[in-house]
């Protein structure tokens, strides 16, 4: 029958594909033996996902450096703000000393619960601000030993519930009154792809 | 317009502003506490630096809103500290200030610096001392101020 | 002749009377409260007891013992409120300790000295008033000596005073408190001893500040702080381009904001603007926010930074107005090009952000006015409220407060700030208001620094001293258009432009020094230190270049270059040499040293610095200065000036310490977009080295800004071969 035939002749051009590409490997957990169509479609939602994880509401907080980033142009945080040993700021000046629990609109300060720095494990960036390939981040955001301990499920949970994941689309206005740019994806649609990704065994591409 | 009871320096005061006031002009204006120093208004000079449940706070970008019962200390009431007391003490001894108007938020930072880090190494004066802008350039004394306090700390004295 | 005007409805406290006379000399009068009146006392005295005093006084024998004396200066961090009172308590043997030092109204009586207006600036406060309060402290203890005299029965000469107390033959004493009023009834001494340096027991010496603890416990009023009854705030929409109107505004939501009091148009200095008056800053901030303001900008000048370095470039390419030309000036042009260093310099505008955001407090009662501004320019703010308000100057009580911070900001020859509070108080008639400029308000309001563009040319002789220097300047003229322009503009030269350059104390032969002063529509004023600020490193970064060419120690290359009648400098690079022979030419791996020497406003200092990059930022490990001031009043204060004033002058270096405009607004807001020094920015540590001098003092408040940024990047010149001559220092 045509369907199975063409089903066949696309998972046999995606396994060639594999083998071809070499690096390109299932860095995820739960990936089940044969994906065929269900890894491209776990790639394409990765890379919306890529596309959120990347954009300045989530980003400037997982910087590299010993400093967080902020606004749309990714500059340094103001003040001389520093990292600290856990990624809450420094006696004086920690994170949560001016972010509050919820976004203080009036004063132009965003808010959430526990503001704080994604660590270093979770940095998406590199020492010079540039944001990393996707194939860096979703290694990242995949592996065990750097992300918390998130297998897929844990993951899909920390895009649908975490707060501070939940702010970037509820980021609050500007000193000037300018609302922050939310991310490209509604937070439902960010949900909808993790599913589709983690379904697909968490795929990243080379 | 709303009432808010508010707990400042240990005392109970109670005034009734828009919900979007800043902390910072709450304080200064509805309560005549003015050692809390407008520099900027966007917490990029640390001039409006409070203590908001012991976390040093840039009280310009706080609404009044925000704050619930957190124990508000500020400037006036940290000498009642003793780590406040050494702070200022020290800031006297040394001869720190210019101008001055930078200092309140400067003391305010320093005594939450001393409370965590009681022996602070230059880095750590550095990074928590670094979002207190000082005009006048007072930077060097400040950091001899700030071991001067820290040794008096361990001392016992004050 | 002192003049003894009694005004029955002027406060009541006992004063030291001081006015010039017209021939030079100072006569004192003194007056004292009687014993049974309590300063803690409110309200008005009963009318036969009121003994008022004119306001141009100097100093208060309080019945308790303390003296009060009235500074003639504003006192915003330079430390005046405690140097100046210093002298005047040394010559009168006060107990230091009873000293209250309150800054004085504006009045004639404390005009400076030298200047003849009442202001700070220049550096001047020391040394315009050196002698001034010296004379007022010993004229002063002259009198309650004879007064004492008189009281036991002997001569002057069997009196001595201490810690006030003057004490008599046979054991007798008496307090200055118990003498004052009858001292009040002594002749003024027309001439009067004073100290010799050896007997100075404050002068000379490390006198902690007087208003330390207030200021270190919340309890300092600064302008801003001001409460009246009734006061209401004010806040003003200026135009985004200098020199816009306002066309339409459309105010009902500002209006609907609980606590607004008004809003309407009034004239700025150049353009108008809205202001909004509330019950406090809060709703009068979000009102303004709220008002829907149409501008006219027809006919006024988009500034555009790009634009004018292009103009400026090119206008530094050909001569301007002479301002030095020592024998050939084309000299340069036979050197050949080998022997030549060209270089182009380029500083942005700089705005001076002191820590208190500009504010005036006034009060119109139709008859008289009320002013409180932390001024540093009193005479000409007080005229300035005056005539907005129809009063003569007289009629205006101009209140100074202690200020946060200035810089030069505080002193503008337009008064515009003082205007615009004037304005709003005339329409408030009765009700004080306090306007306050924000922080975007003074970040974008102009009143900078000039931009500059330096073209120089360098003829570099056989043994690597210059043979021929020629040197064009491009900046605004800072005094063109104000009172000052007649004593500072000659022949097309604004002396403030070419300060640092025009009168350098270098031996440089065929040095032609010449200017161009572009008219460009955005307010300019000086800003600590002056001309020095641009003139200082490019001479000094030149210099290092030359010293380096020759192989020289930047030390010894400037020794040699000196002229010898550069006393100061020289005596300072020799202090500086010593001071820093342990370390500077020890530095580890990934330090450099950096050299500078430049006298301003009198005062000479020499600045090393240990510099490495850390974060690709100039990280300064340790800086030596010494400096050749004079005599020292309070090496305290000279050595806090130091340290804070280097680390002021790092504003310069740093990577967004430059206002740029674009079709003629300021793209800069607050201090995210204009970032100053930060402690991480500063040196780490600064040891100041006072060369002992009796010399007459000579101010520390600009000398310390000059010499700091060519001596850093002088250092990252060594570090990593490239001479920044563009600032600000966006990258190292």
């Amino acid at each position: 029958m045509p369907g199975i035939r063409a089903g066949l002749l696309l998972s046999a051009i995606l396994i060639a594909v594999a083998l071809w590409t070499g690096s390109f490997r299932f860095a995820g957990t739960s990936a089940t033996a044969f994906d065929g169509p269900a890894t491209a479609q776990g790639l394409a939602a990765w890379e919306q996902i890529y596309s959120v994880l990347t954009h300045p509401r989530c980003i400037n907080c997982h910087t590299a450096t010993n400093y967080p980033q902020q606004g749309n142009e990714r500059r340094r945080h103001i003040a001389n703000i520093v990292r600290g040993p856990e990624g809450k700021g420094v006696p004086g000046l920690t994170c949560a000393g001016c972010h509050q629990e919820t976004n203080a609109d009036s004063t132009g300060v965003p808010g959430g619960h526990n503001w704080h720095l994604a660590p270093l494990s979770m940095r998406w960036q590199d020492n010079d601000d540039r944001p990393l390939s996707s194939g860096a981040v979703c290694r990242a955001l995949t592996d065990r030993s750097k992300n918390n301990n998130l297998d897929g499920p844990g993951l899909l949970k920390h895009h649908e519930e975490e707060p501070l994941v939940k702010w970037a689309w509820n980021p609050g206005q500007r000193p000037d009154g300018t609302v922050r740019t939310p991310p490209p994806l509604t937070h439902e649609e960010f949900v909808a792809a993790t599913r589709r990704w983690v379904e697909a065994g968490t795929p990243c591409p080379r | 317009m709303a009432i808010y009871q508010l707990n400042v320096n240990g005392e109970r005061r109670e005034v009734t502003v828009d919900a979007s006031t800043p902390l910072l002009w709450v304080l200064r204006e509805d309560l005549k506490m003015t050692g809390t120093k407008y520099g900027c208004g966007i917490s990029a000079c640390g001039a409006c630096t409070v203590h908001l449940a012991g976390v040093a706070t840039r009280s310009c970008i706080v609404p009044i809103s925000h704050v619930g019962d957190r124990a508000i200390v500020t400037i006036e009431g940290i000498g009642q500290d003793t780590v406040g007391q050494a702070v200022q003490n020290a800031w006297v001894d040394t001869d720190v200030v210019q101008c001055g108007y930078c200092q309140s938020g400067q003391i305010m930072a320093a005594v939450a610096l001393l409370k965590q880090t009681s022996k602070p190494t230059e880095q750590n004066i550095e990074e928590s001392m670094g979002g207190n802008l000082c005009r006048c350039g007072t930077y060097p004394r400040i950091r001899e101020a700030i071991k001067t306090a820290a040794a008096q700390i361990s001392k016992g004295g004050v | 002749m002192a003049t003894t005007a009694f005004h029955p409805d002027l406060n009541r406290r006992g004063f030291l009377r001081v006015s010039f006379a017209a021939a030079g000399g100072l006569f004192v009068s003194l007056y004292l409260d009687p014993k049974s009146v309590t300063l803690a006392q409110e309200g008005p005295m009963p009318a036969a007891q009121v003994k008022v005093c004119p306001p141009d006084a100097f100093v208060n024998i309080r019945p308790d013992g303390k003296i009060v004396i009235q500074v003639n200066r504003l006192e915003f961090g330079q430390g005046v409120q405690t140097s100046l009172p210093m002298l005047l308590a040394d010559e009168l043997d006060a107990d230091w300790t009873n000293v209250i030092a309150n800054l004085a109204p504006a009045a004639d009586v404390y005009k400076d000295p030298v200047f003849g207006i009442q202001i700070v600036g220049g550096s001047g406060s020391i040394a315009h008033s050196f002698q001034q309060y010296r004379e007022l402290g010993a004229k002063t203890r002259a009198m309650l000596i004879a007064a004492a005299a008189n009281r036991w029965n002997t001569t002057p000469d069997q009196c001595r005073t201490e810690a006030s107390v003057v004490r008599g033959p046979n054991g007798r004493s008496a307090t200055y408190a118990e003498l004052a009023s009858e001292a009040a009834r002594q002749p003024v001494p027309a001439k009067i001893n004073l100290k010799s340096p050896t007997e100075f027991r404050l002068v000379g010496k490390k006198i902690k500040r007087l208003d330390s603890s207030a200021k270190c416990n919340g309890s300092l009023k600064f302008g801003l702080d001001l409460d009246l009854a009734g006061m209401k705030v004010a806040v003003v929409a200026h135009p985004p381009v200098f020199g816009g109107r306002v066309k339409k505004v459309v105010d009902d939501e500002a209006r609907r904001i609980e606590g607004v009091r008004d809003v309407f148009e009034i004239p700025l200095a150049k353009g108008s603007g809205v202001a909004v008056v509330a019950d406090k800053f809060w709703p009068a901030k979000q009102a303004r926010g709220r008002l829907k303001i149409e501008w006219d900008l027809a006919g006024v000048e988009a500034a555009d930074t790009s634009e004018l370095w292009t103009r400026y470039r090119q206008l530094g390419s050909t001569p301007g107005n002479v301002a030095v030309s020592n024998g050939d000036p084309n000299a340069i042009d036979k050197t050949i090009a080998a022997n030549r260093i060209v270089a182009d310099y380029e500083f942005p505008y700089l705005a001076h952000t002191p820590m208190e955001p500009l504010n005036t407090t006034v009060r119109f009662d139709g008859d008289h006015a009320e002013v409180w501004a932390g001024s540093q320019f009193q005479t000409g703010d007080q005229m300035a409220v005056a005539e907005v308000l129809g009063l003569k100057p007289e009629q205006v009580t101009f209140h100074t407060e202690m200020a946060g911070g200035g810089f030069g900001r505080r002193a503008v020859t337009d008064s515009h700030v003082q205007r615009e509070a004037a304005l709003i108080a005339k329409r408030l008639r009765g009700t004080p208001v306090k306007l306050i400029w924000t922080r975007e308000d003074d970040v974008q309001g102009g009143y900078y620094r000039p931009m500059h563009f330096h073209h120089v040319e360098v003829g570099v002789g056989p043994n690597g001293l210059p043979v021929a220097w020629r040197h064009v300047i491009v900046g605004q003229s800072l005094l063109a258009g104000t009172p000052f322009e007649s004593f500072a503009i000659k022949n097309g030269v604004d002396s403030t432009a070419t300060e640092g350059t025009a009168d350098t104390q270098y031996n440089i032969p065929n040095l032609h020094v010449s200017v161009h002063h572009p008219k460009v529509n955005v307010p300019v004023l000086w800003w600590r230190s002056v001309g020095h600020t641009h003139n200082a490193f490019v001479m000094e970064t030149l210099i290092d270049e030359l010293a380096t060419r020759a192989q020289m120690d930047g030390i010894a290359y400037r020794q040699k270059l000196l002229k010898p009648e550069a006393k100061k400098l020289l005596r300072t690079l020799d202090v500086l040499d010593k001071a820093t022979a342990g370390w500077r030419n020890k530095l580890p791996q990934g330090h450099a040293l950096g050299v500078s020497c430049h006298e301003s406003f009198g005062t000479g200092v020499a600045c090393a610095v240990d510099v490495s990059i850390e974060n690709r930022r100039p990280r300064i490990h340790r800086a030596t200065v010494a400096v050749d001031c004079g005599l020292a009043v309070n090496p305290l204060s000279v050595e806090s000036q130091f340290q804070a004033g280097l680390s002021f002058g790092l504003t310069q270096l740093m990577p967004k310490g430059a206002i740029t405009l674009k079709n003629g607004v300021v793209e800069q807001r607050n201090w995210d977009g204009y970032v100053p020094p930060y402690i991480v920015d500063a040196p780490v540590a600064v040891e100041v080295h006072i060369v002992p001098s009796t010399e007459a003092p000579t101010g520390c408040g600009e000398p310390p800004v000059p010499v700091i940024s060519p001596a850093v990047v002088n250092a990252l010149a060594r570090l990593t071969g490239k001479r920044h001559r563009s600032l600000p220092l966006s990258s190292v």
